[in-house]
């Protein structure tokens, strides 16, 4: 803690935030980065090859991906479930969340802990409280860039 | 933006004539008996939840233990606590609340988040001190029902922050009384803190935020009873964490008051490196359990006579965050001491 700190001859009100963002450990972002591009890369070859699996069991290759996604999705679930998945992202970082998995894991993971307050006040409300803003904003971006399109685009 | 207040103003401190220590019990979660001081807990349990079906359900049963179990061991029984003070840190301090309608006895309910435990000690060492001859003073935390209350679902894989804390799991409960027929650790004086706000908005980092509320309280206790750090065998604070005690000793040491190694968190102290709690612990167990079990053992064998106890509390909740204010905090201290001469 004490390594990256300027010496500071008296602190109060007016530089205690300087000096406390001075003071406190950070993250490596390089290791962050490293765990991030490693995981997420990973889920992305799992991905990849159960494509290559269902195309080779004769399917086309829309409906694999499609079938793919939904393994992801289960597979996800169920780590979630047996309290894997929040390990992983404990490093992992982003590389654990920006995959379909992560989104897959924001839901699950609160319609597990709201269980205790009962199917319509408990899952019902809450089981969409982590994705729930994703969508909110994920939709509302895809209506102005396709606005922005169908205006500009030709 | 931080809050400016005249901070010349100086703290009073309550001398206490009749406070006794009778004894304290403490019953820690599963981690917390992994951790650095899990042999000297009461009570550890092998389940988060303790037999019940829900966390909140169990956090309370821990509590009703924590009480059970301090007024039996304190050999004095129910119909002889005349107040059960305490609190939580769930919302409505239901935990607190909801353990005792079990017993038909006075009870008042406080919350100073994480200082809620040095709280209790100072009102009912007022109680002891004027009106009443034993009071129970209950409070404790829990991993899981904070969590979800402040954070995030258990399992939600999010990022942790290096300098967050760990909501420690747990209940203590400490009986005091206005006589003892025994020698056992008195409450002498009390400085009540006020709230300190310098900014802090990160919620990860309640050990920053809480520091300077520290260091008030300490430095106007050291010096209206006209005494230095060194003159203590203990200086403990509650939950500021390893970064929190660090800077609280930074704080310190730039007033001309220098703290040595008589100075310990609880929170800093629960846990090892390898059980991934970072700062270490944080919420209201980690006084609660500290010195219910390991300090009082330590007192009640002579082998501390005089120390401060410094609860540390962030007063923020998830909708101020929210809305982006910044984190008030507060600390109050209490003086304990042992002298073995007074029952000679």
């Amino acid at each position: 803690m004490k390594s990256q700190q300027k010496d500071y001859a008296q602190i109060s009100k007016s530089n205690y935030k300087s000096y406390v963002f001075e003071t406190s450990p950070k993250s490596s972002h390089w290791k962050n980065m490293i765990w991030a591009f490693l995981i997420g890369g990973l889920i992305c070859v799992v991905g990849q090859l159960l494509i290559a699996l269902f195309i080779k069991l004769g399917l086309d290759k829309e409906m694999s991906s499609t079938l793919a996604s939904s393994v992801l999705v289960a597979l996800a679930a169920i780590t979630t479930g047996i309290g894997i998945y929040d390990r992983l992202g404990r490093f992992a970082g982003a590389g654990s969340t920006i995959p379909i998995t992560g989104f897959s894991n924001a839901i699950v993971a609160p319609a597990i802990e709201f269980r205790s307050e009962g199917l319509i006040y408990g899952i019902g409300a809450k089981m969409f409280t982590v994705a729930g803003p994703v969508i909110v904003n994920g939709v509302s971006v895809a209506v102005i860039i396709a606005l922005l399109t169908a205006l500009f685009g030709g | 933006m931080a809050y400016m207040v005249n901070d010349s103003y100086d703290l009073p401190t309550i001398n206490y004539v009749n406070c006794y220590i009778l004894d304290g019990y403490s019953v820690a979660g599963p981690k917390e008996r992994m951790g650095k001081l899990g042999e000297h807990y009461d009570l550890t349990v092998d389940n988060d939840k303790f037999g019940e079906d829900t966390f909140e359900k169990g956090e309370r049963k821990m509590f009703a233990t924590a009480l059970q179990g301090a007024i039996n061991k304190s050999g004095v029984s129910d119909s002889d606590i005349n107040a059960i003070i305490g609190g939580d840190l769930l919302n409505q301090i239901v935990s607190t609340s909801f353990a005792t309608r079990g017993y038909p006895i006075p009870y008042l309910g406080l919350y100073n988040a994480c200082g809620t435990f040095v709280e209790s000690l100072v009102v009912g060492a007022m109680l002891v001190d004027n009106y009443m001859q034993h009071v129970a003073c209950v409070s404790g935390s829990h991993f899981s029902t904070a969590e979800r209350q402040y954070r995030f679902p258990l399992e939600l894989g999010v990022f942790r922050s290096p300098h967050s804390q760990w909501t420690a799991t747990g209940a203590g409960c400490t009986i005091l009384s206005n006589h003892s027929a025994h020698p056992c650790a008195r409450i002498t004086k009390a400085t009540i803190g006020r709230v300190v706000d310098y900014g802090i908005k990160d919620i990860n980092n309640m050990g920053a935020a809480m520091a300077p509320a520290a260091c008030d309280t300490l430095l106007a206790h050291l010096n209206n009873t006209s005494t230095k750090p060194d003159d203590y065998d203990l200086i403990m604070t509650g939950d500021l964490g390893k970064l929190g005690g660090y800077i609280f000793g930074d704080l310190t040491s730039k007033k001309g008051v220098v703290l040595g190694d008589n100075y310990m968190d609880c929170g800093a102290s629960m846990y090892y490196p390898e059980q991934r709690t970072y700062m270490g612990g944080s919420g209201a167990a980690c006084s609660a359990l500290v010195f219910n079990s390991m300090i009082l053992n330590q007192l009640h064998n002579n082998e501390i006579k005089k120390m401060l106890l410094i609860g540390t509390g962030a007063l923020m909740s998830p909708t101020t965050s929210f809305q982006g204010d910044s984190i008030p905090s507060i600390a109050h201290c209490i003086q304990v001491e042992y002298e073995e001469e007074l029952w000679n």
